[in-house]
């Protein structure tokens, strides 16, 4: 037990002492929550539009009005012609315009139709796309509300309601995903890197010299990162609590045990990659390419599985991330218990009692 | 130094891998203090016996018997009672000396006054005060060296297995670690080494030369050179590696 303490505190020792490390461990986190929390965001904030209005009539002002009290544009008022428009789109000083023909209320009571040209910037489809569902929904409650004063029957008002997340918050998809990431990323990486390293300087022969337990030497190099990735699970979650506003709708001691669980799976892995080998590069490099981008690619986190073509599917299945990142979602977001995430759990077990073994194995052959 | 009782007694000791028998069927004995030399090119099997010998790797047959304990059970033991210094330098870098001399020393389970007692004693004795609480990184090589081999001995094994200790050390910094290593060997400890350089082989009591897993000379550098009708080292050497199979 002295000697595990020992060999834990010079684990320490190197994890603190290397700037780099110490910037993977904590900074990433930080910076992978600032990232994806403000800058890559699909959500519309301000987004600068112009509203060419011909009409200055009652109907047009208050669609105008309704869509400044939204928090989603910028607007400016401008009765531009189409070559100043064009090359506002092109300077990218708008996203967005809109335009009121002249005569737009009277054509909308008399004739009961009157056109609103909306004109998006599309070279970011996606963003293009959002901007003009919003445009589009405003005028809709817009008409909703006039029709309700004119007897119209059969009609059909989908009510939508957006379960767990009524606002289309980006924060609740990413906060489970960029745990997931940081956690391989460190669990994974950096204790294959750890071992692999004392190959390369030669320490571990002299490890494996000594009476110290080969399973010891691995589980002594297993615990540190095991307590830093949960210093890791606890910064995320708290900085998603209080900067995102993101609360843990679930126990904090279920999210905290399937974490754990999430961990060693993972520490198993950077286990079996530093046996299987040599340099510190290779081990960087297969955790890289074998680990964190598969767990980009198929935890769902940032694109939905359920659009992948099936051989994907069912790849996926077998990257711990995508079961973590539903049972952290499950936790965080749905506020759900044990019984509805247990499946995940146990296939996340199995995956991992699964690594173990092979490690095992394949450390002792290669004590031979 | 009393040479009649073996610390290290190997027979028809034996590793295959495979078709390819790494260690052939070598026998030898190491007595207690004495400074034995393994020699052999590169590829002609003597990682692999030391491995064995070391209780890292089981023989495929043969035996031998390590400070008195068995290679096929009871390897716990022999780690207790065998130091090992290999030729890549292995102490941590970004560890400061003292550190490092307390983990090693912590590892084989001294008890944390044996520690102070023992770090404190090496430490004056290499004449490292200035440098306790320096990295060892910032340590010239030579150094390093010394307080490497001085580590592996820290917790008094009976035999220490040096594996090519000073590759890649300026002649005088081999010089010292000679000394270093005559001290350990005046102190009862076992010394078993493997080396390039001839001079060292000269250093030895006694040296063995593996060619394809076989020890193909044993005996003083002396009786070596006559045996063989050579005047150096060098010539002894090459003259038995010459008809090697296992080259790289």
């Amino acid at each position: 037990m002295k000697q595990f303490i020992t060999f834990v505190k010079k684990e320490f020792y190197h994890v603190l002492r290397d700037r780099r490390t110490l910037l993977i461990l904590f900074g990433m986190p930080l910076a992978q929550i600032v990232i994806f929390g403000f800058a890559l965001t699909n959500e519309v904030k301000n987004a600068r539009i112009v509203i060419v209005d011909h009409a200055k009539d009652d109907a047009s002002r208050s669609i105008i009005d309704r869509i400044g009290a939204s928090n989603f544009f910028e607007i400016r008022e401008d009765v531009m012609d189409r070559n100043r428009m064009e090359t506002a789109f092109k300077e990218g000083k708008i996203k967005l315009a809109i335009l009121f023909p002249a005569n737009f209320q009277r054509d909308l009571f008399h004739q009961n139709h009157a056109p609103i040209q909306v004109i998006a910037d599309a070279s970011d489809p996606n963003y293009a796309t959002t901007l003009t569902n919003y445009v589009s929904s405003i005028i809709q409650d817009y008409q909703t509300e006039l029709n309700e004063t004119v007897a119209l029957p059969y009609r059909i008002t989908p009510q939508l309601r957006m379960l767990y997340n009524p606002q289309l918050k980006g924060a609740p998809n990413f906060v489970p995903g960029v745990m997931a990431l940081v956690l391989m990323l460190v669990s994974v990486m950096m204790t294959a890197i750890s071992i692999v390293r004392e190959k390369e300087t030669g320490t571990l022969e002299i490890l494996l010299v000594s009476p110290f337990k080969p399973v010891w030497v691995i589980l002594s190099k297993a615990v540190p990162y095991l307590i830093l990735s949960l210093v890791n699970v606890l910064s995320i979650v708290l900085m998603s609590v209080f900067v995102l506003q993101l609360p843990v709708e679930g126990s904090w001691l279920l999210l905290f045990a399937e974490s754990t669980l999430f961990i060693v799976t993972c520490l198993t892995l950077g286990i079996f990659i530093s046996i299987k080998t040599k340099s510190q590069q290779v081990a960087m490099l297969i955790s890289l390419m074998g680990m964190l981008l598969p767990t980009m690619m198929f935890s769902g986190f940032m694109f939905p599985i359920e659009n992948m073509p099936v051989p994907l599917q069912i790849i996926s299945n077998v990257v711990p991330a995508k079961w973590f990142y539903i049972i952290v979602k499950s936790i965080m977001i749905k506020g759900v218990g044990f019984a509805a995430i247990w499946k995940e759990t146990l296939i996340l077990l199995g995956i991992a009692l699964f690594f173990f073994v092979i490690s095992l194995r394949s450390f002792k052959i290669r004590l031979e | 130094m009393s040479m009649n009782e073996p610390v290290i007694k190997a027979e028809n000791l034996t590793k295959r891998f495979g078709d390819f028998t790494a260690v052939d069927a070598i026998s030898f004995e190491v007595y207690k203090g004495e400074i034995f030399g393994f020699l052999g090119a590169n590829g002609a099997g003597k990682t692999t016996a030391m491995r064995m010998l070391c209780g890292l790797s089981t023989p495929s047959s043969g035996t031998a018997r390590i400070a008195g304990f068995d290679v096929y059970r009871q390897t716990e033991q022999i780690k207790r009672n065998i130091g090992y210094m290999s030729q890549k330098f292995s102490l941590y870098e970004d560890l400061t000396v003292l550190e490092n001399i307390r983990f090693f020393g912590g590892i084989y389970g001294l008890s944390n006054q044996q520690l102070k007692l023992k770090s404190d004693a090496l430490i004056e004795r290499l004449g490292l005060q200035p440098e306790a609480k320096k990295m060892v990184g910032e340590l010239p090589l030579g150094w390093k060296q010394k307080l490497a081999f001085s580590v592996s001995i820290l917790h008094e094994p009976t035999i220490v297995f040096l594996d090519e200790p000073t590759g890649g050390v300026d002649p005088v910094t081999r010089r010292q670690f000679w000394a270093l290593i005559y001290e350990a060997a005046s102190n009862g400890i076992t010394v078993f080494v493997t080396t390039h350089y001839m001079d060292e082989a000269e250093y030895c009591n006694r040296i063995s030369i593996m060619v394809d897993g076989r020890i193909a000379a044993l005996g003083t550098p002396k009786e070596l050179k006559i045996q063989l009708n050579e005047s150096s080292m060098d010539g002894v050497f090459y003259q038995l590696a010459r008809g090697a199979k296992n080259k790289d």
